[in-house]
């Protein structure tokens, strides 16, 4: 094999807004960039919240449907419940030293991560592209996306 | 496993990444030759970077990405400009100091 397995670019897919998805996919971009490897970032339906410039500041953790946080479900859909589990963790994440959302994305931007948004999800949800931050790279169809990754060695990465 | 490699007149012990793991080897003949290894050609900007890094590492700060940002040398796009490939490594390598095991 030319490549000998090695992985050139990773083309990672966010779905979703929750927190600790969210982190995951800030951590294996920047992660791959670290590596010398090329990241891209897709977001796509609630993963767009991620990027936009109202809400990607009260991103919060799941505490309903999360069996992970070992709470009984009722008692995570209690109101300020969420906001509590969310600020506990952030905490615990800044003595890890990670960035908060917005930070992260310059990061990313800097370090040279393409950001694209996902043209379907941004009309369903009525997102025009000034909504997002500046940051993005542009909007893109699922086809687009496809050909960004073209080339021997991408991986691709749905979260 | 440590291993001997010859460089520029002198013996170091690296690892099996080659990684320096004797600081006390180092010197900047040595990181001279270790950026030529690595496709670098250091120019006075990278001699800052590299100064930076290791008076870190002398005071325990952990390395990363954020911080490297937030050190007042170079901006993390500079950075990445400097040492285009796995910058932190790169730096790291050239420095003599151990890779960082951050994963940010």
């Amino acid at each position: 094999m030319e490549d000998q397995g090695q992985i050139k670019k990773m083309m990672i897919i966010l779905s979703k807004a929750t927190l600790e998805n969210v982190y995951a996919c800030f951590v294996l971009a920047n992660g791959a960039r670290m590596e010398g490897i090329q990241a891209e970032i897709f977001f796509t339906f609630f993963g767009l919240e991620a990027i936009h410039q109202k809400k990607l500041e009260h991103l919060h953790i799941a505490t309903v449907g999360n069996p992970a946080m070992h709470m009984p479900t009722m008692l995570g859909g209690l109101p300020g419940i969420e906001a509590l589990a969310t600020s506990m963790m952030k905490k615990e994440m800044e003595k890890l030293d990670m960035p908060p959302v917005r930070e992260f994305l310059e990061i990313l931007s800097a370090s040279g991560v393409k950001m694209w948004a996902c043209k379907l999800a941004m009309d369903m949800f009525h997102y025009k592209e000034e909504d997002l931050i500046p940051e993005l790279d542009g909007v893109l169809t699922v086809g687009d996306f496809y050909k960004q990754g073209s080339g021997v060695g991408t991986h691709m990465l749905f979260i | 496993m440590i291993m001997l490699k010859e460089l520029v007149g002198n013996t170091i012990d690296v690892n099996e990444e080659g990684f320096m793991t004797d600081f006390t080897q180092w010197n900047t003949q040595i990181g001279e030759a270790l950026a030529t290894e690595n496709e670098i050609s250091m120019t006075p900007k990278h001699w800052e970077v590299i100064t930076y890094i290791q008076t870190e590492y002398k005071n325990n700060v952990p390395l990363s990405i954020r911080k490297i940002g937030k050190s007042g040398v170079v901006d993390i796009k500079e950075f990445y400009t400097l040492f285009p490939n796995a910058p932190l490594k790169t730096a790291t390598k050239i420095a003599g100091i151990p890779k960082p095991v951050s994963c940010i």
